[in-house]
């Protein structure tokens, strides 16, 4: 169990990571690190793995071999304590799965009273907090579906923020939303990445990852095939992300 | 007095076992004749035909089949009007029977699609055609799942004709405890032969309904 | 020959229906509260990792819904004498009508446990809660909202079920019948009387379950739709 404290070791680490769905091979070697404050865009085809290697941060899938690291923890070793991961890391997900059945409040709330045994009063506070974060502060009592697909997608974010993770994960969250609506998420995950949160997103919003990612990982069958700085979708080394990049996504 | 179970036994419970599945087919057929009317005149463009049926249905299916059979049997006696076991049970089982078919298949004539009803008037159809020609099959194939899961229903139930003296699978057993006060074993015998009668039932109806899931799926409007 | 019915002769004896019809609410009650948490253990059983907890879930339900519920009642009943417990027909009957329900309950409640999206489990996961947690907050009762309906119907049918209980001398509401229509000899006016009754007890209990979502469902009291 390897526990380093050093802040210049990277919050998430993964090396060689290999996962095969049966006779699919999903995830053939991948490596990448992300640094305390950056942020790294995870972009490929449909069917690169890049959503697998995502949900494999947060053990929402478990690998066949290599290593992940989360805040000095191996994720891949048998005994990973499950619930310390998830306080560390927050995931926002592409169908923001809010609990229809709980105002935006009660969602928020749900999670700190639950696990970190946070008063009422204290938890209360947190969701306002989080959720003016997030630009939502006045439908602390409507029920998500009272909200749009924007507005849902920013409160899932702010749930997750209220447990106060050390990274956020962000798998295609704009991926489900009409094209009006995902201006207003993107706003809130650039405010976050500007205040220094750590974070990983899956995403097709080109011109996004260009914008606020630290560095790009180009994904292509389960490799990956090329990382670097924004600036390599200018002048890509390999054929398959120079194909990728021209069909204009 | 006294005594154990022996080959004449099993005999005397298989005889009141085929008396089950022959009320059970009384009743099917009985309730499912009446059901079948009750279901047509519960969609009824005839406001009084709708708001009878569905009367019966809402007294039918508030009243315990027990009561139903008692007044049946001791209820029109005590007017004079005497039936033996069998008739009052037969009777009685398929009034029941014949408010949840009814209720089964209305929803199942209501669930064939909007479009077919309307595919059918745009034919210039009569009514009676439509119904014949276009809708009943097709409501046929959505209601065999609920109404083969209800069969299971109807032979559970004819245990209760056992409480007004006709002799099934049930009142067979009360007859053989008589002589034998193994109450416990008589019993559980009697529910393995009402499991081996209703599972296989039941698991064919489960089957049809997947098959219907899946069949349905396919059928999705080009 | 003429049919004459005297009702009055029957109606005369309102307080034994009365007391009939309050123990049938009794024992439908007190059914309703075990069964349904037998059955939402036992929903909760067949999802289990462990074969075997899951294997005599799935054992149990299949063979109290294959079976009549008269048999189940003497099995219960002469199971108990048998161990030599000396327990009231009213117990007995409880006990009966609980082990029934509780199968019917347990398949409604899977069904609630299943229509309830992956995603939000995941979501509830990514949030670090526990198992019970997620099982408590996020399943179980948007579950039971989702099949309200079907629960509702089936603890109304077990009220009706009840019935039957009259064959262990359990002084419900067909038992009060049979006895006044035996002393009265007007048979057929009092099993009228007695379904009219059960038709209202129907009346009432869905009109208590109603109000009890009411209670329970913030979310469908405020907008009025359904999960």
């Amino acid at each position: 169990m390897q526990h380093t404290t050093s802040s210049a070791a990277p919050i998430v680490s993964l090396r060689d990571v290999q996962k095969s769905f049966g006779p699919l091979k999903v995830l053939d070697g991948v490596s990448f690190t992300v640094a305390r404050g950056e942020v790294l865009a995870l972009i490929g085809r449909s069917g690169s793995g890049k959503s697998t290697a995502l949900r494999c941060i947060d053990h929402f899938e478990t690998i066949d071999g290599g290593e992940i690291t989360v805040c000095g923890r191996r994720v891949d070793a048998p005994d990973v304590d499950l619930r310390a991961l998830r306080q560390d890391v927050g995931i926002v997900f592409q169908s923001y799965n809010l609990f229809p059945h709980l105002t935006i409040e009660q969602n928020i709330t749900l999670a700190p009273r639950a696990v970190k045994r946070m008063p009422l009063t204290e938890a209360k506070a947190l969701a306002r907090e989080v959720l003016a974060q997030v630009g939502l502060e006045e439908k602390l009592h409507a029920y998500p579906e009272q909200l749009s697909g924007g507005q849902q997608q920013r409160a899932a974010i702010a749930r997750s923020l209220a447990m106060q993770p050390k990274v956020m994960l962000f798998d295609e969250v704009t991926s489900a939303l009409d094209p009006e609506l995902t201006g207003e998420v993107l706003k809130v995950i650039e405010r976050l990445a500007a205040d220094g949160m750590t974070m990983v997103m899956v995403t097709h919003e080109m011109a996004f990852a260009k914008g606020i990612a630290d560095h790009i990982v180009f994904m292509h069958r389960g490799k990956v095939h090329e990382t670097g700085p924004a600036s390599m979708l200018a002048s890509p080394q390999t054929p398959e992300l120079a194909q990728f990049v021209g069909t204009g996504l | 007095m006294g005594g154990h179970l022996n080959p004449n036994h099993l005999i005397f419970l298989g005889q009141g076992a085929l008396w089950t599945i022959g009320l059970s087919a009384i009743a099917l057929i009985g309730g499912g004749i009446v059901g079948f009317a009750v279901a047509l005149a519960r969609i009824s463009p005839l406001k009084t035909l709708r708001l009878c049926s569905g009367a019966y249905v809402q007294i039918v299916q508030g009243t315990p089949l027990l009561v139903i059979l008692f007044l049946g049997y001791f209820g029109l006696s005590a007017i004079g009007l005497s039936l033996s076991p069998l008739t009052a049970a037969s009777a009685s089982l398929s009034i029941y029977v014949a408010a949840y078919l009814g209720e089964i298949w209305r929803g199942a004539i209501q669930s064939v699609p909007k479009p077919q009803w309307e595919a059918a008037e745009g034919l210039a159809l009569s009514r009676t055609q439509r119904m014949m020609m276009v809708i009943l099959p097709q409501a046929v194939r959505i209601a065999t799942p609920p109404t083969v899961g209800f069969m299971v229903q109807i032979v559970k139930n004819t245990s209760l004709a056992s409480v007004v003296g006709f002799v099934e699978l049930m009142r067979s057993g009360q007859i053989i405890n008589n002589s034998l006060f193994e109450p416990f074993l008589i019993y559980a015998i009697i529910a393995l032969v009402y499991f081996a009668m209703c599972y296989p039932l039941s698991l064919f109806s489960q089957r049809l309904e997947r098959r219907m899931g899946r069949g349905r799926a396919r059928l999705q409007p080009a | 020959m003429g049919v004459t019915l005297d009702f009055q002769a029957v109606l005369e004896r309102w307080p034994s229906f009365f007391s009939g019809a309050l123990l049938t609410l009794e024992l439908a009650c007190f059914a309703t509260l075990c069964g349904g948490l037998l059955g939402t253990l036992v929903a909760v059983g067949r999802g289990s990792h462990n074969r075997l907890i899951a294997a005599s879930c799935k054992a149990y339900v299949e063979a109290i819904r294959n079976t009549p519920l008269l048999v189940q009642i003497f099995l219960v009943y002469f199971g108990l004498a048998s161990l030599g417990l000396k327990l009231s027909a009213f117990t007995v009957a409880v006990a009966a009508l609980t082990i029934n329900v509780g199968a019917y309950t347990a398949e409604i409640m899977r069904a609630g446990f299943e229509a309830i999206p992956t995603g939000q489990i995941e979501a509830a996961e990514g949030l670090a809660l526990s198992r019970l947690q997620i099982y408590w907050h996020i399943i179980l009762l948007p579950a039971i909202e989702k099949v309200y309906p079907s629960l509702t119907s089936q603890f109304v049918l077990l009220m009706l079920a009840s019935s039957v209980c009259s064959q262990i001398s359990a002084e419900e509401l067909t038992a009060v019948a049979n006895y006044i229509q035996s002393d009265t000899y007007r048979a057929f006016e009092t099993y009228i009387v007695v379904a009219v009754i059960y038709i209202a007890l129907s009346l009432i209990m869905r009109a208590g379950f109603w109000g009890l979502g009411f209670v329970l469902f913030p979310r469908r009291r405020r907008l009025g739709t359904s999960l």
